[in-house]
């Protein structure tokens, strides 16, 4: 059988032409609007309250629409936009150092390896400056400097600085900033939120998106609730590998349950590995953390030159010890870009000069910037990340270096959607990761931030009025045929997993499909391995519905049943990421594959023939997914390999 | 090493709850204490007993989900650091280890180690935030901020919401949490205006949810995982005074 078949090409019908700089405005004059007393007759289901969510629940109630907003945590300040560390891109340009919206445009674009829309990035780039005002405005504690203006600092894959950032805490800042502006309108009556919540299915009518089937995960009671529109934020799907910097709850299960009713998936193959994690230590392990890619502002990454060296660090001399991404890429040097510098230290590695117990690991040794900068003077930029990996590993990085690995940290990859952010549902948004729309083939340091609350504050809030100045739709509730079916969809796939009563814990399935998902589908990928992993992922997906084992019922707190939901759903997902990563015959950002590289081991890019956002659409669970290509055109930003030295 | 854990089970709020012994065996020094509780529960669930519920995300110390008393002390023995934060090399073998969730009259429990803590939001929705609808944001640079009160704010904002602080506390208080916020917004230029009527409308909200008052124990700075300052209270009690008094410092002068 077939992996996969190829249907008709899709087109971004949103998309304008023109001059790239007053796209985003005249698309803004173009689109309908919808008067204020009309907005009140208007209820919009958000799903999930991370950067994305948070700023577009709250920007759509301070519009007059009603809004309903979900999220699986107890309380819409935990999504796990609050564990991004390091800041958030902004085109400034407060240093005077050549930045403007055009040339973060340009580095975006390139960043992603020309995978990405122009049209979109721009956008985002232009928006990128009302952020940083909005967030000021909420009282986000940005770090500042002594004559009272805010500081910023470099980032991956730039020559200037423009990251704007509140210590190791960007993301937890941003978030509380539009945490505070939701809860506010959750005061004022404008939106209902719903915590402990999940989303387990979407409901459409006549081909719209109205509504969705939520579990309540105290009571375990599940309720239909509609709405003239839905939008997704719930987040990337980089959980499907077990082990990444995500956080445990974090899943795909929101998207993929509105991929399976219609909403095409686009790039499911690009996942960003983040070079600087803090290596596996055993069998044990949950996840992984992240040490911020701002330390490698001052950190240098190093191996020893000699294969098995087993020496401590500090007794390597210097002259013995190999900064390679220095060597290999001088003019960027450690602040290349995060999928050059993760396949950098897994190329040291698979060449057995890695460092640690599991010679699974590089060094980023901070000695250096110590001796030149004072050892207060890193404690004020990376305490609390120094005291963090001191936490997790029994090290002093102010002593030792850090032993640092790659790890999965974001996906690209996302339910497709045009340049108004709505999927191929009509009245479906989808917003932040969730979507694919702006990194093209591989995400720049601190600019998931950006397009988070880019779509959440700025972007999302004006484009879906030209979808609801057509409603309010007809009224609909739980007893109309969609409703029922949705509902009873989720009730039974419950009931199935519920009574499998097997012999293996879901845990256990998921740290099987996460190995052979980094195995195969991770930092380096090729046709034979993708083959294995597609063959190993359906044969395990069987055993998961035979050998499955929940203890307790659905009738309240059942946390192994939310987890078996969310596996069932990752073993559909990696499929398909394998089937993309195969079909992608490049290797561009972080899809790397091994048989398309350059002479000396660099990512080898097919734009004749892969110039394209690969859009999947869902037939049947085991049956193939259909192809639709969506071609890029680079009008002001011409396609070369991208070179970082 | 090999531990006797002593866990709170309560199957639900009706529930009365008790103590459950159950041992662990090879617990690697190296594991975080939420992953020694993962490999209990995969033996519980194998034996087809029911796991231990208790709540956590991102394992990381910062969103704040995870809280237990482990040993009576809120997020366990390590100063500055969350339950999900703490690693097992803080124990020795042979260690009996007893957990319990957060126990305050404003945090019901759920189950097991879970709890509601459904009253700090309403807290923020009373006024803790700083009223700027999106659009609405002057140019970032027009109000320069003094670094020492950026900083200050930042030391205050640094707070993740977990209910150390009230769980500590005799009084089952949430006035650090309640004064972190106060104390953030109040020293940025860009809080004054609603200065008064947020520590009016957060104070209401506070004492409404059941929340106990504050009599200065200092339990609360003890556990806090960020090291939210004391002092954040004072300020707090500063300006619900100037807030209540019938002139106040931001009253519209005749």
């Amino acid at each position: 059988m077939d992996l996969y078949i190829e249907g008709d090409p899709v087109a971004d019908t949103r998309a304008p032409d023109g001059p790239i700089e007053s796209r985003w405005e005249r698309r803004r004059f173009e689109a309908k609007l919808v008067n204020p007393a009309n907005r009140r007759k208007m209820t919009v289901i958000v799903v999930g309250t991370g950067l994305a969510g948070g700023s577009a629940a709250a920007t759509l109630a301070e519009q007059g629409y009603r809004v309903k907003s979900y999220c699986y945590q107890d309380s819409p300040r935990r999504a796990h936009s609050i564990a991004a560390q390091g800041g958030i891109n902004a085109a400034k340009n407060y240093r005077n150092d050549g930045d403007s919206v055009h040339r973060l445009f340009y580095d975006t674009v390139k960043g992603g390896d020309f995978r990405s829309r122009e049209s979109n990035v721009h956008r985002l780039a232009e928006v990128s400056v009302n952020i940083i005002d909005q967030c000021v405005a909420q009282g986000v504690p940005f770090a500042r400097e002594y004559g009272g203006l805010l500081d910023t600092r470099s980032f991956g894959g730039a020559q200037v600085q423009r990251t704007f950032y509140a210590r190791g805490q960007t993301g937890q800042q941003l978030l509380l900033g539009a945490y505070q502006a939701l809860e506010r309108q959750i005061g004022l009556g404008n939106v209902e939120m719903n915590a402990r919540h999940e989303m387990l299915e979407l409901i459409v009518v006549d081909g719209k998106a109205r509504g969705i089937v939520v579990r309540d995960l105290v009571t375990g009671e599940i309720t239909s609730e509609f709405a003239d529109a839905v939008v997704l934020a719930s987040g990337g799907y980089g959980n499907v590998f077990y082990l990444s910097t995500n956080a445990k709850g974090c899943n795909v299960t929101a998207t993929w349950r509105a991929h399976r009713k219609g909403a095409y998936f686009a790039n499911p193959c690009y996942t960003q590995i983040h070079p600087t994690c803090i290596p596996v230590s055993g069998d044990h392990q949950s996840k992984l953390t992240l040490m911020s890619e701002s330390l490698r502002n001052d950190g240098r990454v190093w191996v020893p030159k000699a294969k098995g060296d087993d020496r401590a660090p500090r007794d390597i001399p210097e002259d013995e010890r190999d900064y390679y991404l220095e060597r290999i890429y001088p003019s960027f040097g450690n602040l290349v870009p995060r999928d050059i510098a993760s396949r950098a230290a897994k190329n040291v590695c698979d060449s057995g000069r890695g460092v640690g117990p599991t010679k699974l690991g590089v060094y980023l040794d901070f000695a250096d910037a110590i001796d030149r900068l004072g050892r207060k003077a890193i404690e004020a930029k990376y305490g609390n990340l120094f005291e963090m990996y001191e936490r997790i590993t029994g090290e002093d990085p102010y002593e030792v270096p850090m032993r640092i690995y790659p790890a999965v940290h974001y996906t690209m990859g996302g339910l497709w959607v045009d340049y108004d952010l709505q999927s191929t549902i009509p009245g479906l948004f989808v917003i932040g990761e969730a979507n694919f729309s702006d990194h093209g083939a591989n995400r720049l340091g601190a600019s998931a931030l950006m397009q988070g609350l880019a779509d959440g504050y700025f972007v999302l809030p004006n484009t879906i009025a030209n979808y609801l100045a057509a409603g309010p739709f007809e009224k609909i509730d739980g007893s109309h045929p969609a409703a029922i079916e949705a509902r009873r969809n989720v009730e039974d796939r419950l009931q199935r997993l519920l009574a499998v009563n097997g012999d293996r814990t879901v845990d256990s399935f998921h740290r099987e499909l996460g190995q052979i998902m980094w195995e195969h589908c991770g930092m380096e990928r090729s046709e034979a391995g993708l083959r294995k992993a597609i063959d190993e992922i359906r044969a395990l997906r069987e055993e998961f519905w035979q050998r499955v084992r929940i203890v307790g019922d659905a009738d309240g707190l059942n946390q192994s049943l939310e987890k078996a939901g969310r596996v069932a759903d990752f073993f559909e997902l990696a499929e398909l990421m394998c089937i993309d990563a195969l079909h992608r015959e490049e290797s561009c950002g972080g899809h790397f594959r091994a048989e398309h590289q350059t002479p000396d081991g660099e990512a080898q890019r097919d734009d004749d023939n892969f110039a394209y956002v690969a859009a999947w659409e869902f037939t049947a669970t085991g049956e193939p997914s259909v192809l639709h290509k969506e071609d890029l055109k680079f009008e002001y930003v011409h396609p070369t390999q991208r070179s970082y030295k | 090493m090999n531990l006797t854990l002593r866990i709170w089970r309560q199957s639900g709020p009706a529930d009365k709850g008790r103590m459950v012994t159950y041992q662990v065996e090879d617990v690697s020094p190296d594991m975080s204490f939420l992953e020694m509780l993962d490999v209990l529960n995969e033996r519980l669930i194998l034996a087809g007993e029911e796991p231990v519920a208790f709540d956590h995300d991102c394992r990381e110390g910062i969103c704040g989900m995870c809280g237990l008393m482990i040993n009576g002390n809120a997020h366990g023995p390590q100063r500055g650091t969350t339950a999900c934060q703490l690693h097992m090399r803080q124990f020795k073998d042979g260690d009996t280890i007893d957990i319990e969730p957060w126990r305050a009259r404003a945090f019901p429990v759920i189950k097991d180690l879970v709890v509601n803590r459904n009253a700090f939001d309403k807290i923020i929705a009373a006024g803790g935030y700083i009223t700027a609808p999106t659009g609405s944001a002057p140019e970032a640079h027009s109000v320069p901020v003094a670094k020492a009160n950026a900083d200050a704010a930042f030391e205050s904002a640094a707070c993740i919401g977990c209910g150390a602080c009230v769980a500590a506390c005799p009084n089952g208080s949430g006035m650090l949490f309640t004064a972190a916020k106060v104390t953030q917004l109040g020293l940025l230029p860009q809080g004054q205006p609603e200065r008064y009527t947020r520590v009016i409308g957060m104070l209401d909200a506070h004492d409404e949810a059941g929340f106990g008052g504050c009599t200065n124990a200092g339990e609360c700075t003890a556990v806090c995982p960020k090291g939210i300052p004391l002092s954040t209270i004072g300020r707090l009690n500063r300006d619900y005074l100037a807030a209540t008094t019938t002139k106040r410092p931001d009253s519209p002068t005749a």
